[in-house]
């Protein structure tokens, strides 16, 4: 008998499947192997562990949260299916040329990663609509019926249709639809005008197309995994957990699996915005390192920020517009190649450089001694004393400092005239400034100040590294939770379902159409809602209204939230006041004597999440008793300082730890700096503030 | 130790300093109201020292503004006068010669104050929307009719923006709501660059840049001289011809490799066109630089020490220095081809490293269009600009980019958006098939384009076009790319420069140029030649007669299209 208490949150990784049970009295959690071959393999695996140690059986089960990384593998990877693109005469070419520009402007050999479908896979139709959404040529069907033949002797297995102004009249696309259904019937189809309804033709037909490429793939899984799951007698529903931070069910994640994308780091940052929600936090960094990239996201008031468009599968090192555009609403998130396996060297300019290369698990850092030669983070990290060579991985694996201060001696000492603790500082200090800078640069473009936030830190590298971003970053506060290696499907347990619905409609302020505001918002809402219904019959749904307004001339849009009541009767005066303050928040100050124009309209609608139980600021109540004592570099004083080392499962509630100092646990170390106190809290999070 | 360990923080406040400079310049991304600086990417912001020396650029679409920019802070400390800056100044121009190039780009500097003393400057530069005169083309005889010219002034005093100056620049020029937006986001850009670094002055309790500014300067020197060391000490000429307005310019070269710098000349370089593609000398001296540090020493950040052992002389009233009052407002026309200028010039001295000549300038053109008879009520005139960019020149190892700007960087505008710029129809705008130069490694394609105006509008159009009659040549037997082609879609033949009117209801279609190929086509790999085949980069034709594939491998690529495989 299914039991609505007990769920369960299950995230494919690149590297583990991790798999997390709550059942209303505990929580169980695993790491399991990620089986590429059948990825659904991994999860009943990990379901059925934690099943039996939750002493249940999968038929209890009452509801399934599944996120994962397979469709960002398969663009990454180009193991998409074979698939055509159906577009307007004369603009074969849109997603070859991109923005015609160069990503990297100093190097004379770059190239330009390639399209996902290659110009033969590209087919045009005669048919035009203009800027107003008429119709210039009118859709030549015959030309649609003869394109479907000769896409149907390629064998593609779907097709993306993607003509221009197709978000204002969405006509042409649907009978380009209707016809290549008729004659293809097993084909599936992606249009663009459903997949992402946004101005910009190269992002909107990227996004499509990279919707119809992964679709096979991702409803042959699903599919696949509903079987598995029955057949360990988990008959519950499985939701996905998509981008933007919501839930949808499995089969709108089947039809539409390009909002999978990235819901693995969402999941993460859900998991941050609960943690801030718990601890009353309004301004909240989610700072998350792993072994190859970290991950930054701002949330405001128990939210994280979300964006409309972001790049997938970047081919040079990070560099922005090296990937490609997919746009459809995402959680925001900059993600910079820093991890515990980036490695380092000396440039051109006797600068220390890190990352993004990585030495991954294999050979991995000097350290590991499996081979790796190079410095990497972690074995600055272990030369620095924030790690315990006996205690890595719960005691399950012994580092070898000698084989780090060797590798940094050769790879940095010896060119800079540095010993190897001053190498591995310089290494440190790099890469932690690296992450500061993606840091503030993602603060700037979102008009925020990062002074007053409060960062979460979570991923194995991350609490060895967050108290000293957040001494060059001037946040004074820093909570480690609990269970952060397996964030992300924490994070899926504690999302709500939800769905955002956009239309791309041009009005001005100074003509602002009311009514049409009004029924569009309305149709939004009923669009948004529907797909929300249909993952929870009885739950209440409320509904976000967002307008994105500009100065008619400009070219970024800046989102304004409106009111349900502003949706309901809008009003120019209101909506230019609300634009006006939100640009004054951002740019200081606002442009008298400019028209006000709104590109974009949307509606989240999502389930209300249950109130969280706020966690009491506690009262200091002694000191915890330490294990032991290390030196410890403290890059703020530049010297190694003698630190105490706390096991994290003996600091009881209330118990302070003053810097400096090591947390251990058995995934990770928690660094307090010297400057810093760490207090544990009733949720068991590990709350770091500067000392008075 | 402890030295170290203070380089270790001189290098983390290099690292924050390029930071504060892309800050700097997103913000001006953000609210920039002018479409080829939020769309285009056509701006650049940098911080100085308190000698106006650059000590940070943001890399931005421009390399253009690479040394204008780097120079334009002395010229402004010596017109404002030392004394006479303050707490809370903001100055200005869009000088040519003492800014970067041409009139519609406004520079803006801002002295940066920290505990009440002068520690550095901030400085950035966007090309606006208008400034009067003839509007943005090549049709003006002198630059007095291309536009309002602000000498290097005060746009804030002490905090307070000179309303007489305001009310000068919004009489003279189309969109003064537009164009004061744009001076405002310009100066915000420079105070969110100075908030920053006096945050990093009192994180690292610094009283003035003066050590940082050595240590970058002498990193910057070194590693770029250690660069030019390592070049075989040697001179070479290379010259190169385009089309030019009234005559064909040539644009000759010499570069002189000496032990600790590389001297690039212009002399018997063309003299000046009577129409504005004339290039003052800062903007061509950037491009040189440009080209120069892309092939010897790129990852050196830009900054007044890199920048100094590129040294560029070109004679008086040449092409490439002209002196006011030429007409220069499209100097980039002239300007984007001083790299392929340079290169051949270089491939010379170090070969294998330089590409082949590519589509050069961009392939703007303007529409002015305004209502004709049947326009619908309330129709009004726009302008709307377009950038777009034809192929690049093959490399030594790989081949040219596609439709890809070098040595610009910046980026196309989605037809979506022209289209709602006004009243315009892109009725095409896809690769041009068989325009790269043929070669072991292939020119990348140009591009086409067709365009009109929407029902009930008419339409002139202002071509900014290069490569007609002189395609970019091909390097070490790789052929020539395609030449440009501009005509209406009637037949009339159109000028590659300048304003032309299109008759009602006509449309202009373009070919832009493709890239030169690099060495023989015979020594091109045979899968290469069948993978463009089959993509259709190539024609049937092309795989026979210029690559020499056999007619079973023509046929069997094109059986793999068909069946939509990539070979």
């Amino acid at each position: 008998m299914t039991d609505s208490k007990i769920r369960l949150g299950a995230d494919i990784g690149g590297t583990f499947t991790d798999v997390v049970l709550e059942t209303g009295s505990g929580a169980f959690s695993t790491k399991v192997l990620t089986t590429y071959d059948a990825p659904e393999r991994a999860i009943v695996e990990g379901m059925l562990q934690v099943c039996a140690r939750a002493g249940i059986a999968p038929a209890d089960i009452g509801q399934i949260i599944h996120g994962t990384t397979l469709a960002t593998n398969a663009l990454i990877e180009r193991r998409g299916a074979k698939t055509a693109l159906v577009t307007t005469e004369g603009f074969r070419d849109v997603i070859e040329m991109r923005t015609e520009s160069r990503f990297e402007q100093y190097d004379l050999n770059m190239v330009l990663p390639e399209p996902l479908l290659p110009r033969q896979m590209r087919f045009t139709v005669p048919e035009r609509i203009d800027a107003d959404g008429g119709i210039l040529i009118p859709l030549d069907e015959d030309a649609v019926a003869e394109t479907a033949d000769r896409i149907a002797a390629t064998g593609a297995e779907s097709i993306a249709i993607g003509l221009l102004h197709s978000y204002l009249n969405p006509d042409h696309e649907r009978r380009v639809a209707a016809i290549l259904g008729e004659r293809m019937p097993d084909v599936m189809l992606s249009l663009s005008c459903e997949v992402s309804p946004q101005m910009r033709e190269y992002e909107r037909f990227n996004t499509a197309i990279a919707n119809a490429y992964v679709k096979p793939q991702m409803k042959s899984y699903l599919g696949r995994l509903r079987e598995k799951m029955r057949d360990q007698g988990a008959v519950c529903d499985i939701f996905l957990m998509h981008s933007g931070g919501g839930i949808i069910s499995l089969e709108s994640a089947a039809e539409f699996p390009v909002r999978l994308v990235e819901s693995g780091p969402a999941g993460g940052a859900v998991f941050a915005a609960h943690i801030a929600a718990r601890h009353g936090l309004d301004r909240v960094l989610s700072f998350d390192m792993g072994g190859t990239t970290a991950k930054i996201c701002l949330i405001r008031d128990g939210a994280p920020k979300t964006a409309r468009v972001f790049e997938v599968a970047r081919s040079y090192r990070f560099k922005k517009g090296s990937g490609m555009p997919i746009s459809i609403p995402v959680i925001d998130m900059v993600e910079i190649g820093a991890g515990g396996g980036s490695l380092a060297h000396v440039d051109g300019m006797r600068q220390i450089r890190v990352g993004p290369e990585s030495a991954g698990s294999e050979p991995g850092p000097a350290c590991y001694a499996r081979g790796g030669t190079r410095p990497a983070v972690t074995d600055a990290d272990l030369v620095l004393g924030r790690l315990d060579p006996d205690g890595f991985a719960g005691g399950t694996m012994t580092l070898d400092a000698g084989a780090s201060d060797t590798a940094l001696v050769t790879h940095l000492g010896e060119t800079l005239d540095m010993d190897g603790p001053t190498a591995a500082f310089g290494l440190s200090e790099v890469v932690d400034e690296n992450m500061a800078n993606a840091a503030r640069v993602h603060a700037v473009e979102n008009g925020e100040d990062l002074a007053g936030y409060t960062m979460i830190a979570f991923g194995g590298a991350a609490p060895l590294h967050a108290g000293r971003l957040c001494e060059k970053l001037g946040i004074t506060r820093l909570l480690v939770p609990p269970g952060a290696g397996v964030g992300s499907a924490i994070g899926f347990l504690r999302a709500p379902f939800s769905f955002e619905a956009t239309r791309s409609v041009y009005m001005r302020l100074d003509d602002l159409d009311t009514a049409k505001v009004t029924d569009l918002l309305s149709e939004l809402q009923r669009e948004a809602t529907a797909f929300v219904r249909g993952c929870d019959a009885t739950a209440e749904i409320s509904a976000e209204y967002k307008a994105y307004m500009r100065y008619a001339g400009q070219g970024w849009e800046i989102p304004i939230e409106l009111s349900p009541a502003d949706a309901e009767a809008p009003d120019a005066d209101t909506f230019r006041r609300l634009f006006d303050a939100a640009y004054v928040r951002l740019f200081s100050r606002t442009v008298a004597g400019l028209d006000i124009e709104i590109t974009l309209w949307s509606v989240n609608a999502a389930t209300t999440v249950p109130p969280v139980d706020p966690v009491k600021s506690l009262a200091r109540s002694g000191e915890a008793s330490k294990s032991g004592t290390r030196e410890i570099f403290d890059p703020a004083r530049s010297a190694f300082r003698t630190a105490q080392v706390v096991r994290r499962a003996d600091i009881a509630t209330g118990q302070t730890v003053e810097g400096p100092a090591a947390i251990t646990e058995d995934e990770t170390t928690i660094i307090v700096p010297s400057s810093r106190r760490a207090i544990r809290q009733s949720d068991g999070c590990i709350d770091i503030t500067a000392k008075e | 130790m402890a030295d170290k360990r203070s380089t270790v923080a001189l290098q983390i406040m290099w690292n924050r300093l390029i930071s504060v400079v892309e800050e700097q310049a997103q913000a001006l991304i953000r609210t920039a109201f002018s479409p080829s600086v939020r769309e285009a990417g056509d701006l650049s912001a940098g911080v100085y020292d308190a000698d106006g020396r650059m000590l940070a650029q943001a890399v931005t679409g421009t390399p253009g503004h690479v040394n204008a920019m780097a120079d334009a802070v002395a010229h402004f400390i010596r017109r404002i006068g030392p004394d006479n800056i303050h707490e809370g100044d903001v100055y200005l121009t869009n000088d040519p010669w003492e800014g970067t190039g041409h009139l519609h780009d406004f520079t803006v500097v801002t002295p940066s104050f920290h505990n009440g003393a002068l520690v550095g400057f901030f400085a950035c530069t966007a090309h606006v929307v208008d400034v009067g005169g003839r509007g943005f083309g090549a049709d003006a005889n002198s630059v007095y009719e291309e536009g309002l010219y602000i000498p290097i002034m005060k746009f804030a005093d002490r905090g307070t923006v000179d309303q007489t100056l305001l009310g000068i620049v919004r009489g003279n020029v189309r969109q003064p709501d537009q164009l004061v937006g744009d001076l405002y986001a310009l100066a915000n850009c420079n105070e969110i660059g100075h908030r920053r670094l006096s945050a990093m002055m009192d994180e690292f309790a610094l009283g003035d840049l003066t050590e940082i500014a050595t240590f970058i300067f002498d990193n910057s020197r070194r590693a770029t001289l250690d660069r030019i060391a390592a070049l075989p000490r040697r001179s070479a000429a290379g010259e190169m011809t385009i089309d030019g307005f009234s005559a064909p310019i040539t644009m000759k070269v010499r570069l002189d490799v000496q032990a600790d710098r590389i001297v690039v000349d212009f002399d018997g370089t063309s003299g000046l066109d009577a129409k504005g593609i004339n290039c003052p000398f800062v903007y061509a001296k950037a491009y040189a630089c440009y080209a120069l540090k892309c092939a010897i020493a790129p990852e050196v950040p830009n900054n007044a020490a890199s920048l100094a052992p590129f040294e560029v002389t070109a004679p008086e009233d040449c092409i490439v220095n002209a002196r006011h009052p030429a007409p220069v407002a499209l100097r980039h026309i002239v300007g984007h081809f001083v790299p392929d200028a340079v290169y051949a010039a270089l491939d010379q001295i170090l070969p294998d490293v330089v590409p082949a000549e590519g589509a050069g300038c961009l392939c703007n053109f303007q529409m002015s269009v305004r209502p004709g008879h049947g326009a619908p009520q309330g129709a009004r005139r726009a302008e709307v600009l377009t950038f777009n960019s034809g192929g690049s020149g093959a490399r030594p190892t790989v081949d040219g980019l596609n439709a890809t700007a070098f040595p610009s960087g910046v980026m196309t505008m989605p037809v979506e958006a022209t289209e709602h710029a006004g009243p315009v129809v892109i009725w095409r705008k896809e690769l041009r098939p068989d325009s790269g130069g043929a070669g072991e490694h292939r020119g990348g394609l140009g591009q086409y384009m067709e365009v009109g105006a929407r029902d009930g509008y008419i339409f002139d159009l202002s071509a900014m076009l290069d490569r007609v009659d002189h395609p970019a040549r091909g390097r070490h037997g790789g052929a020539n790319g395609a030449p440009t082609t501009i005509a209406q879609d009637d037949g009339t033949a159109m000028r590659g420069k300048g304003k032309q009117p299109v008759p009602y209801g006509g449309r202009v279609a373009m070919a832009f140029p493709g890239g030169g190929g690099y060495g023989a086509p015979k020594d091109r790999a045979p899968e290469r030649v069948k993978r463009d085949l089959a993509r259709g980069y190539i024609s049937p034709w092309t795989a026979a007669e210029v690559y020499g594939l056999e007619a079973d491998d023509i046929e069997a690529a094109l059986a793999a299209a068909a069946r939509g495989e990539d070979v």
